[in-house]
């Protein structure tokens, strides 16, 4: 499987892409004249957009039902307050996340026929949980591990929501270090090994820190997804943001809620995708320079 | 004299392609030992194996009088047998220093203070103790490979196997390697090493040996194998070494 050594080459290539798009402003002779260029280009582009959406016959509508500055005011500073249940929700499961994925990366990449149940467990594992979408896990293990009314388990449905997220992100984010991984040469194992060093040293001094700082990038970006999805917890009636902008949608007929828990989520996702693509660049910056700063 | 190293009749298979068939090879200590032959006639492969980085289809191997061949302790065997790689293969995310200590520490357990000062008693002798807190990407191939070579000596083996260890290094820095190996072998450090240097192995090796298509053809003293050799496959392995002017 391919898959991730894709995603994160596409991620590269992303980012060298978006590299380009600022070079240009810097490359083109003047560079006064080129950030003037690109600034009355891009007023006059959202200028006709923005003329087009308004001139349409439905924009009145649309604008008080979406767009209503009274609303968002009102409603911003409560969904904000649910919101902390998303970030709450995104740090716990991060934590358990990268811990277990490990784990199922480490079996995965056991050696030998003596290994193999274990192999195939993390291979079953790993199709499983990335193959069923994530709603249905939530709506499964939140509505029916509660319901087997047993006093050991918790009833807290946000538990539950975590759990389907570290059982779910788990499952790629093994993926992403099992590409790491495997992108370590097999003479750096050789080497290690020639020392006398055992096959559990050599994985923790050797293979993984380097396999770990590689999947950097990638890993941030399923965090991405992360955070986005924790709204889905919002499903089993946890109140965090998107379940708050519904009940304030719910009691004024009005949509703009749903901008508020949005503006949200933007403000801590963009910046987590600003600080990958800060990452890969530095990483790559040093591979040219050939040091590794430690 | 006694035996440092005894391989009997080793030979090993990759899937149906056989490259070692039936090696023997004593060597005693403080012996230094030239592995010679075309590539892919099982060099690298019999390091390895003696090293047990590669199992073995069949065949004996004694370290020191005592079988290793299907030995249950194999960190502590390959702990006691050093060997350097024609890539290197250091580790890129850790300093020189740490390269070094890496070994002593977490194989030999020795605590970190008496592992530096082992370390940096090594790279001040083969004069890179300057070096010790850069990183393998900054040093030159000729320094990485000292350091490789520092590392394996670090854990102060009974035996160095060195696979072909200035074949990937430009030529103006390969004498700087050899150089290392040549005061090795003068302070009586047991070594085999492969290698393509025709004139160096002439120079460091009590013994040669030809191996060809897995097995050693013919062994003897350098001035022996080099200027008078028995076999024809030898004779013609040579020709083409002087054609290529590297003898």
């Amino acid at each position: 499987m391919a898959g991730e050594g894709d995603r994160r080459a596409d991620l590269e290539v992303e980012v060298a892409r978006r590299g380009r798009l600022f070079d240009g402003l810097r490359s083109g002779g003047d560079p006064r004249r080129s950030v003037v260029i690109a600034l009355a280009s891009t007023l006059v582009f959202f200028g006709l957009v923005a003329f087009a959406i308004t001139r349409a016959p439905g924009w009145p509508e649309v604008r008080s039902q979406f767009f209503n500055w009274d609303e968002f005011r009102s409603t911003f500073p409560e969904i904000a307050r649910a919101f902390l249940l998303n970030v709450k929700i995104f740090c716990i499961a991060e934590v358990f996340i990268l811990v277990f994925a490990l784990f199922l990366a480490v079996l995965r990449s056991l050696p030998g026929p003596v290994f193999f149940p274990l192999r195939a467990l993390a291979i079953v594992y790993a199709d499983l949980f990335r193959g069923i979408p994530t709603i249905l896990v939530i709506a499964m293990l939140g509505f029916g591990a509660p319901a087997l009314g047993l006093s050991y388990v918790p009833k807290s449905v946000i538990f539950w929501g975590i759990v389907s997220l570290v059982l779910i992100y788990s499952a790629y984010v093994s993926e992403v270090y099992r590409a790491g991984i495997d992108s370590i040469h097999p003479s750096q194992e050789a080497a290690a090994r020639s020392l006398g060093l055992t096959r559990f040293q050599t994985l923790r001094r050797v293979i993984l820190p380097q396999a770990v700082r590689r999947v950097i990038p990638p890993l941030l970006n399923d965090f991405i997804g992360l955070q986005k999805d924790t709204a889905l917890v919002g499903t089993l009636g946890a109140v965090e943001a998107f379940q708050q902008s519904q009940i304030d949608t719910n009691a004024t007929f009005n949509f703009t809620a749903y901008l508020s828990a949005a503006v949200l989520f933007v403000a801590i996702t963009i910046p987590l995708a600003r600080f990958t693509d800060w990452l890969v660049a530095r990483d790559r910056r040093r591979r040219q320079a050939g040091g590794l700063a430690a | 004299m006694s035996e440092a190293l005894v391989v009997e009749r080793l030979t090993k298979s990759f899937g149906r392609h056989p490259v070692l068939r039936g090696v023997d090879l004593a060597v005693a200590e403080h012996e230094v030992i030239a592995l010679i032959g075309a590539s892919g006639s099982g060099k690298s492969t019999l390091l390895r194996c003696i090293n047990l980085l590669e199992p073995v289809d069949s065949g004996r191997i004694f370290l020191a009088g005592r079988e290793i061949t299907g030995a249950r302790n194999v960190n502590e065997i390959r702990r006691r047998i050093g060997i350097v790689f024609q890539a290197f293969n250091l580790f890129p995310h850790m300093d020189v220093m740490r390269n070094v200590t890496l070994g002593p520490r977490d194989a030999l357990g020795l605590p970190k203070a008496e592992a530096e000062e082992r370390a940096l008693a090594l790279l001040e002798r083969f004069g890179l103790a300057d070096k010790r807190r850069e990183y393998p990407d900054r040093l030159s191939g000729g320094q990485q490979q000292r350091v490789a070579i520092v590392r394996a000596l670090a854990m102060r083996p009974e035996l160095m196997l060195l696979d072909e260890v200035t074949s990937a290094l430009d030529p103006e820095l390969v004498a700087e390697v050899l150089q290392v190996i040549r005061e090795l072998a003068a302070t009586g450090m047991t070594m085999i090493l492969a290698t393509h240097e025709m004139s160096f192995a002439r120079d460091i090796a009590n013994r040669v040996c030809f191996l060809d298509q897995g097995t050693i053809l013919e062994e003897g003293p350098p001035a022996e194998i080099f200027s008078n050799p028995r076999e024809p496959r030898t004779q013609q392995f040579l020709q083409r070494i002087i054609e290529a002017r590297r003898l």
